[in-house]
C-alpha cells in the first residue's frame, strides 16, 4: 500500500516538489496537502506585476484546485495545521487529525515586522501573498492616497513600483545607505534611486523607523530624526522570517530556519522540509531558483533516489518594468580583489565586474544587461579571463571582433549555460527539446518549463530557438495582424476610433500599412471594425468580404453552396416545409441535412440558381439564416412551456423574440444563442455564446462558452426576472462584443482576454452603460437587420454580379 | 495571330473584384484591380480547383476562397511556400472596354 505523505504548505516549493515526485513515481504516496491560504498554488514572483496592474491573478496560478485533484492529492486548503505529534506521526488541524508515513514542512516565510509601536495598526501589510495585495490594492484605489514602504530591498522596491503604478504617492524608507545593499554596490543603488525618483517615488536612506501612528487605522510613520511621512498604507517589506514554530514546538533542530542536510531531512528521520522555511548550510534562501533546485532533490529523497541540494549561485533581477538591472555572486571590497568598472552617465549605464585570482567572482549591472548571461556564465563555470581582460568588460560582442549580435553570444554559450535561471533550465535542454519538435516558446515553455516563471529569459529562450533552428524559426512578430502591417487589431481598432478613420484607405495610410491594398486577412478585419464604428457612415466593401458573406451562402469544397434558411428560434410550419421542400425539387438539391442549430441546410446548390432560389424561398416567407456569416447564427430553443411538462418559462417565445432583435448584425465572429426552458437545458444552452436557462423565478443568462475545437462551459453573466431584461443583457453583452473583440475572436477567447469581471461591470453593474450599448445596437440594426436574400435577389443584380461578364461558349466553337 | 474579343466595360467588375467568362473549356476569370490593371486567368485554383474569381484580390494577387492559396495575377503561379500554376491569357484594356485575347483560348481548346 501506498505510504501516506502529508504536506505542510501549498506555496511553490510544494507545488514543484509534488510535480517531481509524480513525474518520479505517481503511486509511491497518498498525499494530503494543507495550505493555510484559501487557494491553490500561484507564482509568488509575480505578485508584483499583479500589484501593478499589468497581470491578473487567473494568469500568475501554476497549480490550481484540479491540477492537485487529477494527481489524486488530498487538498486542505484554507486549514492550517497547527501541530505536529512526532511520536503518534500525525498533524492536528482545525479539520482534526491527520496521521503520516512522511511528514514535508513547505511552510515558507513570513514579512518580517520591524518591532515599533503600531506595526499591528489595520493598514500596515506584509508582502507575501495574494491576501497582501488585495489589501493593497483596496487602498490603492482611493483616490491621493499615500502609501509608505518600509525596506528598499527587491520586494520593497517591486512594491513600491507597483503602488506607484496605482496612482499612489509612493515612500521608501530603507535603513541602509543605499538601495537594494545586498545586491547592489552603491553606484548602482544610486542610479536606481536616481531613476526611481524620476518616476516620482520618494526615497529616504539611513531611515531609522521609530514608530508607526494611528488610532484606528495606521496614518503616519515617525522616523527617529523626528521626520514624520503621512500614510494610507504602510507596506512592510524589511526582510522574510522563516516560518519555523511547528518545527520549534515539535522539538525539532531549528536555527535561523528548519535545520535540513544535503537530502532535505530535518532532525526527524521521518520529517523533512524544504523552501524558505529552512536553512541549509547555515544559508536561508529568499529566491526561487534554489527552492526549484531543493524541490528536485526531495522529490529523489522521498522515492528512494540518492541526490544533494547543493548551495547555488544565485543571481538577482529586479522586476520593475524599465528598470535593467543584474547582480550576482560577492562584490564587497577587500584585500585581493580587483574591479573593472564601466561607466556611462549619459545612458545612466553601469557595469562592474570584481575579480579574484583572475576569475570573475562578482557582477553589478545597471542599465544594460544584456551580457549579463555571459558573465553569470564565466563566473560560474570560473574561466580564467587573463587573455581577455583588456576588453572583459564590453561583453562577448568584443572578444572575437564581431558586431553585437545578442544570436552570436546566445549560440556560443554551452549546453550547461543556465537560461533560465528560476527553473534551472540549461541551454542544452531546450536544444534537445528543440531537437525534440519543440519549435516554439509557447511549446518549450511546456516542455522545459523555461521562462515559465518570471519570464525574464523569454527573449533568451527566443535566440536560443532562433540559433538552433536557423530560418525555420520566425521570431513571433508581437503584434502585427498579417504581413501588411505591424499593428495589433487593439492598435488598429484604437486609432479607428480616435482618428475618425472612416475607410478602409485611410486606415492604411495613416497606420502604414506595407501594401498597397492589404490581404485577405486584414481587409476583412478593417471593413467590420469600420462597420461597427460607423454603421450609418461607412458603405459595407463586399470586396473586403470573405466569398461566403459576399455571396450569402456557404461555399462548399466543389465551388457549389449551401443555402439555410432562418427558422426563428428553430420553429417551422407545414407552409415553409413545403416551400422548402419545392425549392429542393426544382433546385436538383442533392443534399438535405439538419443542422445543430435547428436548421434546414440544402447543400450542394449552383451560385447561378442561388438568386432565383432565395427569391422562392423569400415569397414562403423565408429569409436568410446567415448561416453564413460572423454575426448571429442560430437561436436553439426547447418548447418549454408551451408543451413540455417541466418546462418552467416561454423559452421558444424568447429565443425568436431574441433572434428577431439581433440577426442580421455583424459580429467579430460568429454567434450563436440558446434557450431551454428549465435546468434540464435540452437547448445546450451552456455550452453558447450566450445562453439561457429558464427557471420558476426568472432567467439564469450565461456568456462565453464553447463547443468547438475547444469545449467550455459558459460563465454565469446574471440571473434576472423579466424576459426585457434577458434581451436587454443579451444585446448589450453582443454591443460590447461588437465594440472590444479582434475580428475572429469568438466571445469566449474575448471574455477571456477581458476578464468576466469587466464584462459584469459594464453590462450588469453599469445600467446607464448597458442602456448605452442596447442604444448604440440599435443604431447599427436600423441599417443591418434586413434580408440580405431579398436584397441580392433583385433582377438589378443579375446582369452585373450573378451572370457570366460574356459567354464565349460560341465564339471558341466558331 | 490575335484575336481581339471585346468582352464588357471595365467598369462591369468591380475594382479588387472579379467576374467570370464562360467559355467552352470552363470558365476564365477576369479580374479588375484596385488601380484598374485587368487580368484573366482560368477560374481554378491548381489546388482543388477552387474557383479564384471569388477570392479577395490585393495588388495584383487573388487569394482562393477555399484554402487561402494566394496567386499571382500576372504569372498565375502560386506564392509562398504553395507550388502551382494556373494558365492566364493576354487581356487588355481599349477605351474603357475589356479585350480578351480569343487566339489563346481557341488555342488552349485545341490543345
Amino acid at each position: 500500500m501506498a505510504q501516506k505523505l502529508v504536506v505542510i504548505g501549498a506555496g511553490m516549493a510544494s507545488g514543484r516538489m509534488l510535480e517531481e515526485l509524480f513525474a518520479q513515481d505517481a503511486d509511491a504516496y497518498d498525499v494530503t496537502l494543507f495550505g493555510a491560504e484559501p487557494r491553490g498554488n500561484y507564482n509568488r514572483i509575480m505578485l508584483s506585476p499583479v500589484l501593478a496592474g499589468e497581470k491578473e491573478y487567473g494568469e500568475i496560478i501554476t497549480h490550481d484546485a484540479d491540477w492537485y485533484r487529477e494527481n489524486g492529492v488530498n487538498c486542505r486548503f484554507g486549514e492550517p495545521v497547527v501541530k505536529i505529534d512526532r511520536k503518534a506521526k500525525q498533524v492536528v488541524s482545525p479539520g482534526g487529525v491527520t496521521p503520516y508515513d512522511k511528514l514535508v514542512i513547505a511552510t515558507g516565510s513570513a514579512s518580517f515586522f520591524i518591532p515599533v509601536q503600531g506595526n499591528d495598526l489595520p493598514g500596515v501589510v506584509g508582502f507575501r501573498d495574494l491576501d497582501d495585495v488585495e489589501a493593497m490594492l483596496k487602498v490603492a484605489g482611493k483616490p491621493d492616497g499615500q502609501a509608505v514602504v518600509i525596506g528598499g530591498g527587491l520586494l520593497g522596491l517591486e512594491a513600491a513600483a507597483a503602488l506607484k503604478e496605482q496612482g499612489m504617492d509612493v515612500t521608501v524608507l530603507h535603513l541602509m545607505d543605499h538601495l537594494m545593499e545586498r545586491q547592489l554596490d552603491p553606484a548602482a543603488g544610486y542610479l536606481l534611486q536616481k531613476e526611481l525618483e524620476g518616476r516620482g517615488i520618494k526615497i529616504v536612506c539611513k531611515a531609522h523607523t521609530q514608530a508607526i501612528l494611528g488610532k484606528d487605522h495606521v496614518e503616519a510613520v515617525l522616523l527617529e530624526d523626528g521626520q514624520v511621512f503621512g500614510a494610507d498604507l504602510v507596506v512592510m517589506a524589511a526582510g522574510i522570517r522563516p516560518e519555523s514554530w511547528l518545527a520549534v514546538d515539535a522539538g525539532l533542530r531549528v536555527e535561523r530556519g528548519i535545520w535540513v542536510d544535503d537530502t532535505l531531512q530535518t532532525s526527524d528521520a521521518d520529517i523533512y522540509a524544504l523552501g524558505e522555511c529552512v536553512e541549509h548550510d547555515e544559508v536561508v534562501y529568499g529566491l526561487v531558483a534554489p527552492l526549484f533546485d531543493m524541490a528536485k532533490v526531495l522529490a529523489k529523497t522521498l522515492t528512494g533516489t540518492a541526490a544533494e541540494f547543493k548551495a547555488p549561485v544565485v543571481s538577482c533581477q529586479l522586476k520593475v518594468t524599465g528598470v535593467d538591472l543584474f547582480s550576482v555572486g560577492d562584490f564587497s571590497e577587500g584585500d585581493e580583489r580587483e574591479e573593472i568598472v564601466f561607466r556611462d552617465p549619459g545612458r545612466g549605464i553601469y557595469k562592474r565586474l570584481i575579480l579574484k585570482d583572475d576569475r570573475i567572482i562578482g557582477v553589478v549591472m545597471y542599465g544594460d544587461t544584456l551580457d549579463a548571461g555571459w558573465f553569470f556564465e564565466m563566473l560560474k563555470s570560473g574561466e580564467d579571463i587573463s587573455a581577455i581582460r583588456d576588453t572583459l568588460i564590453y561583453g562577448p560582442a568584443f572578444q572575437g571582433g564581431e558586431a553585437l549580435n545578442p544570436l552570436a553570444v546566445v549560440a556560443a554559450m554551452p549546453d550547461s549555460a543556465e537560461i533560465c535561471g528560476c527553473n534551472g533550465v540549461c541551454k542544452g535542454t531546450i536544444v534537445q527539446a528543440i531537437h525534440d519538435g519543440a519549435t516554439d516558446l509557447g511549446a518549450i515553455k511546456a516542455v522545459t518549463k523555461a521562462s515559465a516563471s518570471c519570464g525574464n529569459c523569454t527573449g533568451l529562450v527566443e535566440q536560443v530557438l532562433a540559433s538552433t533552428l536557423g530560418d525555420e524559426f520566425q521570431v513571433p512578430v508581437p503584434a502585427g495582424i498579417c504581413g501588411c502591417t505591424d499593428h495589433s487589431h487593439e492598435d488598429i481598432r484604437r486609432v479607428i476610433k480616435s482618428q475618425a478613420l472612416k475607410s478602409i484607405p485611410a486606415v492604411m495610410q495613416e497606420m502604414g500599412w506595407k501594401t498597397s491594398c492589404g490581404c485577405h486577412i486584414c481587409r476583412p478585419a478593417l471593413n467590420y471594425y469600420m462597420i461597427a464604428e460607423y454603421p450609418l457612415e461607412y458603405a459595407d466593401d463586399l470586396q473586403s468580404r470573405f466569398v461566403n458573406e459576399r455571396n450569402h451562402a456557404n461555399i462548399q469544397k466543389d465551388g457549389t453552396y449551401s443555402v439555410v434558411p432562418r427558422m426563428w428560434g428553430g420553429m417551422t410550419t407545414p407552409q415553409e416545409l413545403r416551400a422548402i421542400a419545392d425549392a429542393a425539387e426544382k433546385y436538383n438539391v442533392p443534399t438535405i441535412h439538419v443542422t445543430g442549430g435547428q436548421r434546414i441546410d440544402l447543400l450542394g446548390i449552383q451560385r447561378e440558381d442561388l438568386p432565383a432560389m432565395w427569391a422562392d424561398l423569400n415569397s414562403a416567407g423565408l429569409v436568410s439564416g446567415h448561416a453564413y456569416s460572423k454575426g448571429l447564427r442560430t437561436v436553439k430553443t426547447c418548447v418549454g412551456s408551451d408543451h413540455c411538462r417541466f418546462g418552467t418559462q416561454d423559452s421558444t417565445g424568447l429565443g425568436i423574440k431574441l433572434e428577431k432583435i439581433l440577426w442580421g448584425s455583424w459580429t467579430p465572429h460568429k454567434v450563436k444563442l440558446a434557450v431551454s426552458g428549465c435546468p434540464r437545458n435540452c437547448a445546450e444552452a451552456t455550452c453558447k455564446d450566450l445562453g439561457v436557462i429558464c427557471v420558476d423565478s426568472g432567467y439564469q443568462v450565461s456568456v462565453a462558452g464553447a463547443a468547438g475545437m475547444e469545449l467550455k462551459e459558459t460563465e454565469a453573466l446574471a440571473t434576472v426576472a423579466s424576459e426585457q431584461e434577458v434581451i436587454d443583457l443579451a444585446v448589450a453583452f453582443i454591443q460590447l462584443y461588437r465594440e472590444s473583440a479582434n475580428y475572429l475572436d469568438r466571445p469566449y477567447k474575448w471574455v477571456a482576454k477581458v476578464g468576466m469581471d469587466w464584462v459584469i461591470s459594464q453590462v450588469v453593474e453599469d445600467t446607464e452603460n448597458r442602456a448605452a450599448l442596447c442604444e448604440r445596437f440599435e443604431i447599427s440594426q436600423s441599417v443591418y437587420r434586413k434580408d440580405p436574400w431579398a436584397e441580392q435577389a433583385k433582377p438589378e443584380y443579375q446582369p452585373r454580379k450573378w451572370a457570366a461578364l460574356a459567354d464565349l461558349t460560341l465564339e471558341a466553337a466558331e | 495571330m490575335s484575336n481581339w474579343i471585346d468582352i464588357a466595360a471595365l467598369e462591369d467588375i468591380p475594382p479588387r473584384g472579379a467576374r467570370v467568362v464562360k467559355t467552352r473549356l470552363g470558365c476564365v476569370a477576369v479580374f479588375r484591380t484596385g488601380d484598374d490593371k485587368v487580368f484573366a486567368i482560368d477560374d481554378a485554383c491548381p489546388h482543388k480547383k477552387g474557383p479564384l474569381s471569388e477570392g479577395i484580390v490585393h495588388g495584383n494577387a487573388v487569394t482562393c476562397p477555399l484554402h487561402n492559396w494566394v496567386i499571382d495575377l500576372e504569372t498565375g503561379m502560386a506564392q509562398g511556400a504553395d507550388k502551382g500554376r494556373v494558365n492566364t491569357y493576354e487581356i487588355r484594356v481599349e477605351q474603357g472596354r475589356i479585350l480578351l485575347d480569343g487566339a489563346r483560348l481557341l488555342a488552349r481548346s485545341a490543345a
